[in-house]
């Protein structure tokens, strides 16, 4: 097998600035969830409490991930259900196409799921012979478009509402709608159309309770709800970090999620599946399936420096406020995982050599982990792992001559003297506008003009005026 | 304040790379401004980079090996402040980290790190001074840089201290708290995007109205100076040391 190429962030984040509706369009909705987030957010007075709370509930869950991954596993089994063990991407993949064959599933609605997205289980599905119809109306549109998510919460972020007009009218045969409620309508007939269809419902999962086995879906548009309930079999898929400990875990978990995520006090829909239906129940599938997926997240977790990534919600707080993530939305961090976050999950999960430019694309202004809701230090996972990256040789080399350039003439008072006489008289050959500014000053001026030159280090300076003070 | 007896008596200026080397003036303005707050400012001489760069760019033993030179540099100072948010964060809370593999490093670091101050903290906080007798008739924006928001997570120290000076007029920025795109290598690195970053800055720099920018920090000032430069803008970067010691 062939290694997958580098992610090449540069290129793709400067084919994104090339598109400044691009950058309009995710701006305009990244600052309306700051403004949410900061409105609900503002109003619980304990909110730093309880992110330290959440915080260390992940932690210990973490480091005790065996005792309650088969906590879980009984919990969901004495509820009915069945679990089954998906080492990576592909066991998984089989372990559910393996599912839907053998009820003889055709048709599948699915859910909004970034796990899925993860082990693309949507092209597995369709090579299998199966209809997957995705019902978030998002991930509807992006399907229809046959494009991918570009936030982990508002996945068509990138696209316009005129955009997403004619795809509808293409695909639906209906006329080229302008009014959101229109297009949203047309949408919910064509959805409701498949659920009623469906064999199989596919789901992720927000929390999984090892205590109940009860599994936790958030949702603001009922179509999981629809997902879990309608269809004979549901299929819910979980990276194994989505375990929490107790029920009672969730009142601060559903305090924390809705108001990083989208802005609201409660989302509009928050599911409590506890096995398949009951004799007695009139609603739920005859049958539950868990997947429990691994597919390198063992390894973080076994990663005293990196297993806090672990911790991640999913809530998209980090992109919302992420100045980078804003020009470049989620495709050009060539995973399903973007902004901060992704920047240090895809790393984690696919490898340095494939993902190790993506820690280096943040400038490190911390917003991020001032907003993330179960404090994970976004900020020194990306320095920890930047300083991997150079460590396994992974640095450019002009960097690593830069650097250590630097560091020989920083290390004594005597070459920074010399060495800072030699750059000021360079600065000033260059502002009279002679030569052309040569690499790497050049990237500097690319978008901005150099520092004019003083005529001298402040040492110099000092140590003139202090001979003066004190002179003979 | 001034019978704090807490209150300093004398502070090491760390001057700051950056600063020696390209603003002398702002070093000059930080020591002329401790002075007048009532402070002996003592510039160890030895003093260079404290390793941030080469930290933040993954270069771990690289920064280690200036960090261990920092805390020699500094071990006797009473104080250590810089006229830079991002330089003191640095050895504030990465210093701990970088060090983490050489225990007793890492404990002269803490030890340093608990009296190393950004100098309005430091003026504010620790000297318990607001007022420092400046006059700058000019109407001021206040870029708050993200290691003085985020890093040291300094309140109102700066705005108190303009507050004070004479005749200054102070402008607010829209979207103050975003990133003005500098962060260090990323500006060459991701240069279109730490460009983009900047055109909006310099978009809110102009719409307040004002006519000079500042910040804690002349990394930040560099770049918004270097882009107001490439705008042929008439608005310019001054560190809050030279406002705060203009008469």
């Amino acid at each position: 097998m062939t290694r997958p190429a580098p992610i090449d962030f540069v290129r793709n984040a400067e084919a994104a600035l090339a598109n400044p509706a691009l950058h309009a369009s995710v701006r305009r909705a990244m600052v309306r969830f700051r403004e949410l987030q900061r409105a609900v957010i503002g109003e619980v007075p304990d909110w730093q409490d309880l992110r330290e709370y959440a915080h260390r509930v992940k932690m210990h869950t973490l480091a005790h991930l065996d005792r309650y991954l088969e906590q879980l596993e009984a919990a969901v089994t004495a509820a009915g259900g069945r679990v089954h063990w998906a080492r990576d991407a592909g066991e998984a993949r089989r372990i559910i196409v393996d599912l839907v064959r053998s009820h003889g599933g055709r048709a599948v609605v699915k859910s909004k799921s970034m796990t899925s997205e993860e082990i693309e289980l949507n092209e597995a599905l369709q090579t299998a012979g199966c209809r997957v119809v995705e019902t978030d109306l998002g991930e509807y549109l992006l399907q229809l478009a046959g494009d991918r998510p570009a936030h982990l919460i508002a996945p068509a972020v990138h696209r316009s509402r005129d955009d997403i007009a004619r795809l509808l009218a293409r695909h639906l045969g209906v006329p080229v709608y302008d009014d959101p409620r229109d297009l949203t309508q047309v949408a919910r007939e064509a959805l409701r159309r498949a659920f009623l269809g469906a064999e199989v419902g596919i789901t992720g999962v927000n929390f999984a309770v090892a205590e109940t086995g009860t599994l936790v879906i958030v949702e603001n548009e009922g179509n999981a709800r629809l997902t879990t309930t309608l269809p004979p079999v549901h299929i819910a898929l979980m990276g194994l970090e989505k375990v929490v400990p107790r029920l009672a875990d969730l009142a601060v978990f559903l305090t924390l999620l809705p108001r990083a995520a989208t802005g609201q006090r409660m989302s509009s829909y928050v599911s409590l599946v506890t096995g398949p239906r009951r004799a007695g129940e009139a609603d739920g599938p005859d049958q539950l399936h868990l997947v429990i997926l691994d597919n390198g997240r063992s390894s973080i977790a076994a990663d005293p420096v990196m297993a806090e990534a672990l911790a991640c919600i999913r809530c998209g707080a980090c992109l919302d406020v992420c100045p980078v993530f804003e020009r470049t939305a989620g495709h050009a961090y060539g995973s399903v995982y973007s902004g901060p976050i992704g920047a240090v999950i895809t790393p984690l999960l696919r490898g340095l050599d494939v993902a190790g430019r993506l820690p280096f694309a943040s400038s490190l202004c911390g917003a991020c982990g001032e907003i993330c809701p179960v404090r994970i230090d976004l900020p020194r996972l990306l320095l920890e792992l930047r300083a991997r990256v150079v460590g396994g040789g992974g640095a450019r080399l002009t960097e690593r001559a830069f650097v250590r350039g630097w560091t020989a003439v920083m290390a004594h008072p005597s070459r920074l003297r010399v060495a800072g006489r030699l750059a000021r008289w360079v600065l000033r050959v260059l502002w009279r506008g002679r030569l052309p500014v040569p690499f790497p000053l050049s990237a500097w001026t690319r978008v901005r003009d150099l520092p004019p030159p003083p005529p001298a280090a402040f040492r110099d300076l000092w140590n003139t005026s202090r001979r003066k003070e004190t002179g003979p | 304040m001034t019978g704090d007896p807490a209150r300093p008596a004398r502070a090491a200026l760390w001057v700051t790379c950056l600063v020696d080397q390209l603003f002398p003036q702002v070093g000059e303005a930080a020591a002329a401004v401790l002075r007048r707050a009532g402070v002996d400012v003592d510039v160890p001489p030895g003093q260079t980079c404290c390793g941030q760069i080469a930290f933040n760019d993954g270069f771990w033993p690289e920064a280690a090996r200036l960090a261990r030179k920092f805390l020699d540099d500094f071990a006797d100072a009473p104080a250590v402040v810089a006229p830079s948010a991002s330089c003191a964060t640095m050895v504030r809370e990465f210093y701990p980290l970088l060090l983490r593999d050489d225990p007793p490093t890492a404990a002269r670091a803490r030890a340093l790190a608990g009296r190393t101050y950004e100098l309005t903290e430091f003026l504010v906080d620790r000297v318990g001074v607001t007022d420092l007798g400046a006059r700058f008739p000019h109407r001021v924006a206040y870029h708050p840089s993200c290691h003085a928001l985020r890093g040291l997570r300094l309140r109102d120290q700066p705005r108190r201290l303009l507050g004070a000076v004479r005749d200054l007029e102070l402008r607010e920025l829209a979207g103050a708290e975003e990133c003005c795109g500098f962060g260090g290598m990323f500006a060459v690195t991701f240069a279109a995007l730490s460009g983009s970053m900047l055109q909006a800055k310099l978009a809110a720099v102009e719409a307040s109205g004002a006519e000079v920018v500042t910040s804690t920090d002349c990394s930040c000032l560099m770049h918004l100076a270097g882009g107001l430069s490439r705008r042929g803008s008439p608005v310019r970067a001054v560190h809050i040391a030279e406002i705060l010691a203009a008469r």
